[in-house]
């Protein structure tokens, strides 16, 4: 009925990573240009596919070591996929919502983890990026910052001394660095005034995204945290910065769930066991509540109100992603409506729910 | 506290409106907000918008019709284009349009300078840059102690550096 092989997983999804009841992953982005081409916005085709064709001549030589670590590319031209098959890219953060758009030139460069990719004619020539289980946003920049070497030995980047990294955008100028951490914090959410955490946020060079990114929305009380300035800054020194405010909002997130635990215990716990109730047993879900309630279970399970062994942390996670539209129909094998989403979308929590009890 | 205007819900939202010196205060519920047309939405606060916002402030005429006029002479981007979608479309671009980034830099991340990653191509040249101050200043302190022979070496020693550079 639902077919695995007609979707693949990234290994931040696929993995356990440190501090993952909170942080579900971490990203470095960085956006680069070439020299003598003009930037996608203002290229032709011919000037496009020169930019494709330098990152093929550097990645799929052979296999490459970077970070002390082995990775393998293959590539895929976004006007060649269909809709749904580009969707299933941006539903596992590898791709922004702009690049799944149809376009000429567009091209994704991932290796087999797809931990390492690279976008190529986004609206910078070039977005590397990194994404690990859990909070790993140190060692990703290292493994970001050693294939950037790598692209930068074959060709020339577009590089003033005074700005930096010259990117489309001058919000990316500098570093081109965005560094984010997708945060799973329900019991925040539930206990205090959100916005409130966003304006301190805010006023350390932050900013508080959707799980798509910028102008997205947020779903399951899930949140990405990023640092806003990338100019004048050290990239060490953002990144020093990010971990340190998420080292800070993973001990608010524990002392909310401990307060929730010892205040309101009967309120939590029905909360939870309800949003259990519902996904094992709902007929119809949309993806919005399905996050929803997959977030109080894991919370539950977090807070060993549900028992691992009913739910694994694993699972919890591959549903976090794969009842996802895009995710859900490549699973049939199919596009159907969004009221036949909502059927399938239940039908298939309870298989996995069901299948292997609860564990992957 | 409550919401002003439901009176039910807990306030989220703050508002300050000043109309002609006269400052009124509102506290909203996010709900009440956006029914009221306070908070929307649709205003898709982005970076894209802040930019195109920093950047069209009420000019005088006579700064439009220069600003209007203006490209970037390799790719052919005229500013008022990146003034609409807020991108650069070259390397370029960066020294044509430089006065007027400047200013938009200083607001968007409070600095008008690069101190990061640098490009191996380009540490290699700042690194023989930084040996050419250095020889130039042991040049400067050899010709005060009137040492000509080892500033004329020094001298040898600058140029060759400054030749491996292509630099003036």
């Amino acid at each position: 009925m639902f077919s695995d092989e007609n979707i693949s997983l990234s290994s931040w999804i696929k993995q356990r990573g440190s501090e993952d009841d909170i942080i579900l992953s971490s990203r470095i982005r960085l956006a680069r240009n070439l020299k003598e081409l003009p930037f996608p916005g203002q290229s032709n085709r011919k000037q496009m596919d020169q930019v494709v064709s330098i990152i093929k001549n550097v990645l799929l030589e052979k296999k490459i070591e970077v970070a002390g670590q082995s990775y393998k590319f293959n590539y895929i031209e976004i006007k060649k996929k269909t809709p749904l098959q580009r969707m299933m890219f941006v539903e596992k953060n590898l791709s922004s919502l702009d690049f799944a758009q149809d376009g000429y030139g567009k091209t994704l460069f991932f290796d087999q983890s797809e931990e390492l990719s690279i976008m190529v004619n986004e609206e910078d020539h070039l977005r590397i990026q990194v994404l690990l289980p859990g909070l790993g946003i140190k060692r990703a920049w290292v493994i970001a910052d050693a294939i950037d070497d790598l692209v930068e030995s074959k060709t020339e980047y577009a590089f003033s001394k005074k700005w930096g990294y010259l990117s489309a955008c001058p919000t990316n100028l500098g570093t081109g660095l965005r560094a984010s951490v997708m945060v799973h914090i329900p019991a925040l959410n539930l206990s205090s005034n959100m916005t409130r955490l966003f304006e301190v946020v805010g006023k350390l060079g932050l900013t508080v995204r959707g799980i798509y990114g910028e102008g997205s929305e947020s779903a399951g009380n899930i949140y990405q945290i990023s640092n806003q300035i990338t100019l004048g800054k050290k990239e060490e020194d953002i990144i020093e910065n990010l971990e340190s405010v998420i080292r800070h909002v993973i001990k608010q997130e524990k002392n909310a769930r401990e307060k929730l635990y010892k205040n309101r215990p009967v309120f939590i716990k029905d909360k939870i066991m309800r949003a259990y109730g519902k996904l094992k047993y709902a007929y119809s879900i949309s993806t919005n509540e399905a996050m929803e309630l997959l977030s109080y279970v894991k919370l539950g399970s977090e807070m060993d109100i549900i028992k691992e062994k009913e739910i694994s942390p694993l699972l919890l996670k591959r549903l976090f992603i794969i009842i996802r539209p895009a995710h859900l129909q490549s699973l049939i094998g199919e596009k159907i409506d969004n009221s036949a989403r909502d059927l399938k979308r239940a039908e298939l929590i309870q298989t996995e729910i069901n299948r292997k009890g609860g564990q992957i | 506290m409550l919401c002003d205007n439901c009176k039910k819900r807990e306030a989220t939202i703050h508002i300050t409106k000043y109309i002609d010196d006269k400052k009124s205060e509102l506290y909203l519920c996010e709900k009440c907000a956006r029914e009221t047309g306070h908070l929307n939405d649709n205003d898709g606060f982005t970076f894209q918008n802040l930019i195109t916002g920093i950047l069209n402030p009420d000019l005088n005429d006579l700064n439009k019709i220069k600003e209007s006029s203006m490209e970037c002479n390799n790719c052919g981007l005229a500013y008022e284009k990146f003034k609409r979608n807020g991108k650069m479309g070259c390397a370029e671009c960066y020294s044509k349009f430089e006065n007027k980034l400047r200013p938009l830099m200083k607001k968007i991340h409070g600095s008008e300078s690069h101190i990061g990653k640098v490009p191996q191509s380009e540490k290699n040249y700042l690194d023989v840059k930084k040996d050419i101050e250095k020889l130039k200043a042991k040049m400067e302190k050899v010709i005060e102690d009137e040492n000509f022979e080892r500033a004329a070496q020094l001298r040898d020693e600058i140029y060759e550096l400054e030749k491996k550079i292509g630099s003036e």
